[in-house]
């Protein structure tokens, strides 16, 4: 088997570029998203700045050949920092009509069109509900460049020497495609060559096959005329360091372990399978022997509860969910609160309301994060802001739960979650200890232990069961000062709700004040949350270097709110709040600050893009 | 370090809190045969936690001085699942009633069960809400009149037992709020069993549903209705113990003593029958045409949840040793940049 990549030894011009996008789109049977990761691992380890965006249909199989049943993954690797998986595509690969149809419109003029014709039949084009062979338009090669090529015809000659059925002969056809993007780009086959070994190493036809197929489409680039150039994306500089390549579920997964690790704690996760969560727990289920316990309840509520009764045993406890699953939990995490027990509720947020878009993104669960429980309910809600902050959203999170002993509400989404992009790998020894205290056992004729005596920071100890002479009950119903026994008295209930809403402000201390990037005061600030990071760092950086006033905070702390926010919005004369949703951000700030504010709403199942923000900020200048 | 049993009183597993239940409440009963038995088991009292619903059946833990958490309707074998799997050394006792259990609560006490989860699941049934002032349970009969039900309950009712054995419980038995010997030993056998114990407790409400049980408790017509059961003994019931049950294919059926039928002719109980059938077949004798049956249904061991997760993560570290963050964080294809 050959080690080495072939080399593009032709004499074609290859064009330098700092970046590309590109789209990988078929049939859910097509592998496209086996083909998307492979392409962003290869270009990662080339060094370049990656950043992905996989688009699932909702379906685990929709009819073949359906719009319905599309499934695209977007990658765009750079030579420079980048934020965005890319606006518009500079080549898309469509592997059927269907893809083709529901595609074309991303793809910018004058990029890259590779088909794979042997599926634009009569059949292909009824199952995609259109019309006639869109490769017979005559505008199609004056708007793009097209690259025509028979992917299927061509793999099963590739690999007919291994005597595969059609059926899996045609399955490899990803694999030509990639080979053929490979070649385009000048990547690296050896990465995906070793994948091939090590994913399919005991059929040794499929590798054999795959491998070929692979070979196949980068030759057929290489030989044929079909690419009048080639690119190179050089290495970008990125800060020196080991790096992996990360997706936001993932890096939430390790950095629960890592702080239960740093706390001196075992991790609890009760949970219950949920698009687009449910990454969380396979992966968590992996990690025993950290001492990570995870829970396939029988629904939400019992997932959310058996934290609950895991934090009370004295673990480190978390809940992950989507919106439908966080609002059956809402009473549980309601409990959760007034316990006072300290846990993770993690929220990857898809489109809504109800069964919404399971796979599409979105952030519209903000309004629940803050008032989705009965009664005076406050929480704390951090939110990640890109795949690899997730890994110290974590961290910070259980940092704030064990310090005010509280659940914390995370709200991550779809895109993070699934997106995908280089992690700078800390060393262990550089993250913060969390210190965590239990009060100890007790002698029959000490004073009576006080299970709701709180500290400066207002919490309560956290004392758990099988440390002599703390017995106590904690229960939902309302609870005296200090003794936290059932209590109706209306004094004690407005000072204790009081109390808790305290609690929850004084967070305040301990995150960090809010930075600014960009003019620290100027015209317009572009106040963003989670997933629309990426975006708007790339809009406002193109309006600064435009000479523009523009500055850009983005929070990553919705409860409480920086201590210094209020100072920074003043600074500005327009505040834009660019959201996934109809508004919620807007609304808590206008109501806290008494802001008048700028909004910009998109509620597509999709993440803005660059071009979006950018003529936003301009139209308010 | 001493290995002796702590030697402990029942009045220490008292909290300071009142009891506020309603004067001649069965729950009384209950409170008290439990601090006995408590006493008696020697368990440690800080290692011993009591988790609650919501009914008058959930007020308990605020009443004993262990570890306690009243949590929400019907969710307590969640909370105790979550608690047992990373604290296998505490004893977890479920305090639940027929609404808390039966009703918004069927899901989480099914799944306790065939997961056989080491916990002590104690229902008290009353055939009625209590808390919420007298609507209709699952466990009413058919055409009980209640607040919710003015022209009566058109529901069947559920057998608390069929249920448990439907979900293949593991130790299923039932005994009465007043007969305080036989509560006592059937909450000491449900505790010293591991895994999933259900106990299901005959349990007056003198307020909404005075008299449910009247046939089991008064002492004219205990005897002839209610049959208690003995591993390995034969089903004899009656004031004179002088009525049995036989088996007539597979129904149960009355018969005297005497007049040609002796012991040997009785259905013989057993506890330890690998498959539920004679469970289940005793669990739908009821009344009027049965005596009720009392005691231990179904005592049998089978692998038990909290030790099956705890093992896989023994099993894993053996594997894996303890693991490494830095291991953790480098996994996979890494490169480097200078």
């Amino acid at each position: 088997m050959s080690t080495t990549a072939p080399v593009n030894t032709s004499d074609r011009p290859v064009e330098n570029i700092s970046s590309a996008t590109v789209r990988l789109a078929g049939d859910s049977g097509d592998g496209m998203q086996l083909t998307g990761s492979q392409l962003t691992n290869t270009s990662a380890l080339a060094g370049n700045d990656v950043a992905t965006f996989p688009d699932f249909p909702a379906e685990i199989r929709a009819p073949r050949g359906t719009r319905a049943g599309v499934s695209g993954f977007q990658v765009q690797f750079a030579s420079e920092d980048i934020f965005t998986p890319g606006d518009q595509l500079d080549t898309l690969v469509v592997m059927n009509p269907a893809a083709f149809i529901t595609n074309i419109g991303d793809l910018r003029k004058g990029g890259t069109l590779v088909v794979n014709t042997d599926s634009f039949t009569d059949k292909d084009f009824r199952l995609a509900a259109i019309e006639e062979n869109p490769l017979d338009n005559p505008d199609l090669e004056d708007n793009y460049r097209v690259i025509k090529i028979g992917m299927t015809t061509l793999t099963r000659a590739a690999v007919e020497e291994l005597g595969l059925s059609t059926k899996l002969a045609d399955r490899c056809k990803n694999f030509f495609a990639m080979g053929f993007i490979y070649w385009l780009y000048g990547r690296d086959l050896q990465p995906t060559l070793t994948f091939i070994e090590q994913k399919f190493g005991n059929k040794p036809e499929i590798a054999g096959a795959n491998e070929r197929a692979l070979k196949a489409g980068w030759n057929f680039g290489e030989t044929t005329e079909s690419a009048l150039s080639t690119y190179h994306v050089t290495p970008a500089k990125l800060e020196p360091g080991t790096y992996r390549n990360i997706m936001g579920n993932q890096a939430l997964a390790l950095g629960c372990i890592a702080a239960a690790r740093l706390s001196g704690k075992e991790l609890f996760l009760g949970s219950y399978p949920i698009t687009p969560a449910s990454d969380i727990l396979h992966e968590l289920s992996r990690h025993k022997h950290f001492g990570v316990r995870t829970f396939q309840a029988e629904d939400e509520i019992a997932a959310a509860c058996s934290t609950i009764g895991a934090a009370f045993g004295g673990a480190m406890a978390i809940t992950t969910s989507s919106g439908p699953g966080i609002a059956l939990k809402g009473e549980a995490i309601g409990l959760g609160m007034i316990l006072e027990l300290p846990m993770i509720v993690i929220n990857i947020q898809r489109g809504g309301p109800s069964t919404g878009l399971p796979t599409k993104t979105e952030q519209s669960d903000l309004f629940q994060a803050m008032y989705g429980r009965n009664g005076e309910s406050p929480l704390p809600i951090i939110a990640p802001c890109s795949p690899s902050d997730c890994f110290r959203t974590a961290i910070e999170a259980w940092q704030i739960a064990s310090k005010y002993m509280i659940p914390v509400m995370l709200l991550s989404d779809g895109y993070i979650a699934n997106g995908a992009e280089p992690w700078l790998i800390p060393s262990a020894d550089e993250l913060p200890e969390i210190e965590i205290q239990h009060p100890g056992p007790r002698e029959e004729d000490a004073e009576p232990f006080l299970p709701y005596l709180r500290n400066e920071d207002l919490a309560r100890p956290w004392a758990i069961p099988g440390t002599k002479g703390l017995e106590h009950r904690i229960g939902g119903l309302e609870k005296q000062e200090n003794t936290g026994n059932v209590s109706y008295d209306p004094d004690n209930h407005q000072h204790m709700c009081e109390l808790r809403d305290a609690k929850v402000q004084k967070i305040a201390e301990f995150i960090p004040e809010q930075q600014v990037t960009g003019e620290q005061s100027g015209d317009v600030l572009v106040l963003s949350w989670g997933g629309t990071y990426g975006a708007c760092v790339t809009a406002v950086t193109h309006c600064v270097n435009d000479g523009l006033s523009v500055g850009h905070a983005h929070l990553r702390h919705l409860c409480p709110f920086p201590r210094n926010l209020e100072t920074i919005l003043g600074n500005f004369k327009k505040v834009l709040v660019p959201e996934l949703n109809l508004g919620q951000l807007n609304t808590i700030l206008r109501s806290e600050f008494l802001l008048e504010t700028e909004t910009l709403n998109k509620i597509k199942g999709r993440p803005f893009t660059v071009t979006e923000i950018e003529a936003k900020i301009r139209e308010l200048l | 370090m001493s290995t002796e049993l702590p030697v402990l009183k029942p009045a220490e597993f008292g909290s300071d809190q009142d009891v506020r239940w309603c004067p001649g409440c069965g729950d009384y009963s209950i409170l008290a045969q439990m601090k006995k038995a408590l006493a008696e088991q020697a368990f440690p009292r800080e290692k011993t936690v009591f988790i609650s619903g919501i009914g008058c059946s959930s007020r308990f833990p605020y009443y004993m001085n262990t570890y306690g958490i009243h949590s929400i309707h019907g969710r307590a074998p969640a909370f105790a699942t979550g608690l047992k799997s990373v604290r296998p050394d505490l004893q977890v006792w479920v305090i639940t009633g027929d609404g808390d259990s039966l009703s918004i609560g069927g899901n989480h006490l099914m799944h306790a069960l065939r997961r056989n989860v080491d916990i002590n699941i104690i229902l008290f049934n009353n055939r009625i809400y209590g808390l919420t002032k007298g609507q209709y349970s699952p466990t009413s009969e058919t055409g009980k009149v209640t607040k919710s039900t003015p022209m009566g309950s058109i529901d069947n009712p559920l057998t608390p037992l069929s249920v448990a054995m439907g979900c293949d419980g593991a130790f299923v038995a039932r005994s009465i709020d007043v007969n305080i010997k036989h509560l006592g030993k059937t909450l000491l056998a449900a505790a010293a069993h591991k895994g999933a114990s259900f106990v299901e407790v005959y349990q007056n409400c003198n307020i909404f549903n005075d008299g449910a049980f009247k046939y089991a408790t008064d002492r004219e017509t205990k005897s002839d209705n209610v049959l208690e059961l003995e591993h390995g003994k034969p089903m004899i019931f009656g004031k004179d113990r002088d009525k049995g049950i036989r088996l007539n294919g597979i129904t149960p059926e009355v018969v005297e003593l005497g007049k040609g039928i002796t012991e040997d002719d009785l259905l013989f109980h057993d506890e330890k029958a690998s498959e539920p059938t004679l469970a289940f077949l005793l669990a739908r004798m009821r009344q009027p045409e049965f005596p009720e049956p009392i005691g231990i249904f179904r005592s049998v061991d089978v692998p038990v949840y909290d030790e099956m997760l705890n093992g896989q993560v023994e099993a894993a570290r053996e594997q894996k040793g303890t693991g490494e963050l830095d291991a953790l964080f480098n996994a996979g294809d890494t490169w480097e940049v200078s």
